[in-house]
């Protein structure tokens, strides 16, 4: 039985294949509307999590399946003091397969470790989010055409997010990628993570403003830069808007660049930016649910 | 001049750095046996200046020492039998640790589920890094 604990579980080969998936389901959606008539979803989420638990849910209805859960600890037995470890064992009587978001870190390997049926990381901590990390691969892969050769900026919080740590693994198992970071100093890409780009021999650079280098990329990933993460207001006031994207700052971007964001975004994409047909974060939300489709039919061993 | 007698069957563990043999004692689960257990602490080396020195007398079947090389892999294991060395083992880093050090992290999910074994897993060989099975902690090794 397989799990999806963290993104590089699946081979590259093993990628490519989920995502030949995705992109049938996004083609050919009413080929797959059945393949999981009678199955069911647990989702089990002990943290708030709107988006990605009705991403879920809705790639669960759309193969014919059916969805059940709880969607705060409060509302679960965890409340009563009841462990992951039992918890999945009752869940593996009622679901077929178990999304599980939890606040400590590890709990769905915990949950894995005991389950009779297949579970899913849907965010554990800051640790891992893994399905985050296959729906920004999917979204690169459709929309810039593959998943070599192309240079990405990743701008904003690059210290504490684990999506932006999640992804640049990923993408060092692919070839001719070349990083570059943009952030304020206080929230620079972790030199562990450095590290590993330099293992890997990836090219990379590292700058403060995001104009300087806005017009060289293929792709701009876009991630919320807090308040409370700098160590003083004066800061924050001189830096806030070199990290906010705006119709001037996409006027030096390339025609063929795509801006990406994980979402929530506060407002560090402004809104005009929206209509751009570079603007691609909506789509990528969508991309989100092709993903989780192809990924419960590969778990459950189902072909379309 | 301290004397200490031999020991006819067991294990002398020497260059053990010095101060850390009671941590050892207790890693290796000593004070739950009841066998003769002598601590050296603070013996004069040239190599190291000040070592420490532990002296089990037991079965040399008895004692699982694959954890020694996760605390510290230039401690020298003897082996005694018959009152004499019969054979020095090398010691290598284990590829996994089970409820030898616990995960600090606050957000691991061994911090609320106590019936958890603390598990950790030599991720790089090269510059000895273990870290937590569940939230890939680093472990800090002393204690």
């Amino acid at each position: 039985m397989r799990h999806l604990m963290s993104p590089l579980d699946f081979t590259v080969k093993e990628l490519d294949t989920l995502f030949n998936l995705a992109s049938d389901i996004e083609k050919h959606p009413g080929k797959y509307a059945h393949v999981c008539d009678g199955k069911k979803l647990a989702t089990c989420f002990y943290e708030p999590s709107t988006r990605t638990r009705l991403s879920f849910e809705a790639a669960m209805l759309n193969l014919g399946g059916s969805v059940l859960g709880f969607s705060e600890a409060s509302s679960s037995s965890a409340a009563k003091g009841e462990s992951v470890s039992d918890t999945i064992r009752v869940i593996s009587c009622y679901a077929d397969i178990c999304a599980i978001r939890h606040p400590k870190e590890g709990a769905p390997m915990v949950a894995a470790s005991k389950s009779l049926i297949p579970v899913i990381n849907a965010g554990d901590g800051g640790h891992q989010h893994p399905t985050q990390t296959l729906t920004d691969l999917l979204t690169i892969r459709s929309l810039h055409g593959n998943l070599n050769g192309f240079t990405i900026g990743l701008c904003g919080d690059l210290k504490f997010g684990r999506t932006v740590h999640s992804l640049i693994r990923a993408l060092l198992r692919y070839n001719n990628i070349h990083f570059v970071f943009i952030s304020p100093e206080e929230l620079r890409i972790p030199d562990y993570i450095i590290d590993e780009l330099n293992e890997q021999n990836a090219t990379y650079e590292e700058v403060i403003k995001l104009d300087d280098v806005i017009g060289k990329l293929d792709i701009l990933y876009m991630t919320r830069v807090q308040r409370e993460r700098f160590f003083n207001e004066e800061d924050y006031v001189r830096l806030k808007d070199f990290y906010i994207l705006t119709k001037e700052k996409m006027d030096m971007a390339k025609k063929s660049c795509i801006v990406l964001h994980p979402l929530p975004r506060v407002n560090e994409i402004s809104v005009e930016v929206d209509d751009d047909p570079r603007a691609c974060y909506f789509k990528q939300a969508q991309y989100g649910v092709y993903v989780r489709m192809a990924l419960i039919m590969t778990l459950l061993g189902l072909e379309g | 001049m301290l004397n200490i007698g031999q020991i006819e069957e067991g294990f002398v563990l020497d260059h053990i750095r010095a101060g850390e043999s009671l941590d050892i004692y207790y890693k290796l689960g000593l004070d739950k046996i009841d066998n003769t257990v002598a601590i050296i602490k603070n013996v004069r080396s040239d190599k190291m200046g000040k070592k420490d020195i532990l002296k089990v007398e037991c079965d040399v079947e008895m004692l699982d020492l694959e954890v020694l090389g996760f605390i510290d892999h230039n401690i020298t294991v003897n082996v005694v039998k018959g009152g004499k060395i019969v054979e020095k083992k090398r010691l290598t880093l284990p590829k996994e640790i089970v409820n030898v050090i616990k995960c600090k992290n606050p957000r691991c999910i061994t911090s609320i589920e106590q019936e958890l074994p603390h598990i950790f897993v030599l991720t790089d060989p090269k510059h000895e890094v273990y870290r937590c099975k569940y939230c890939e902690e680093k472990a800090v090794k002393r204690i």
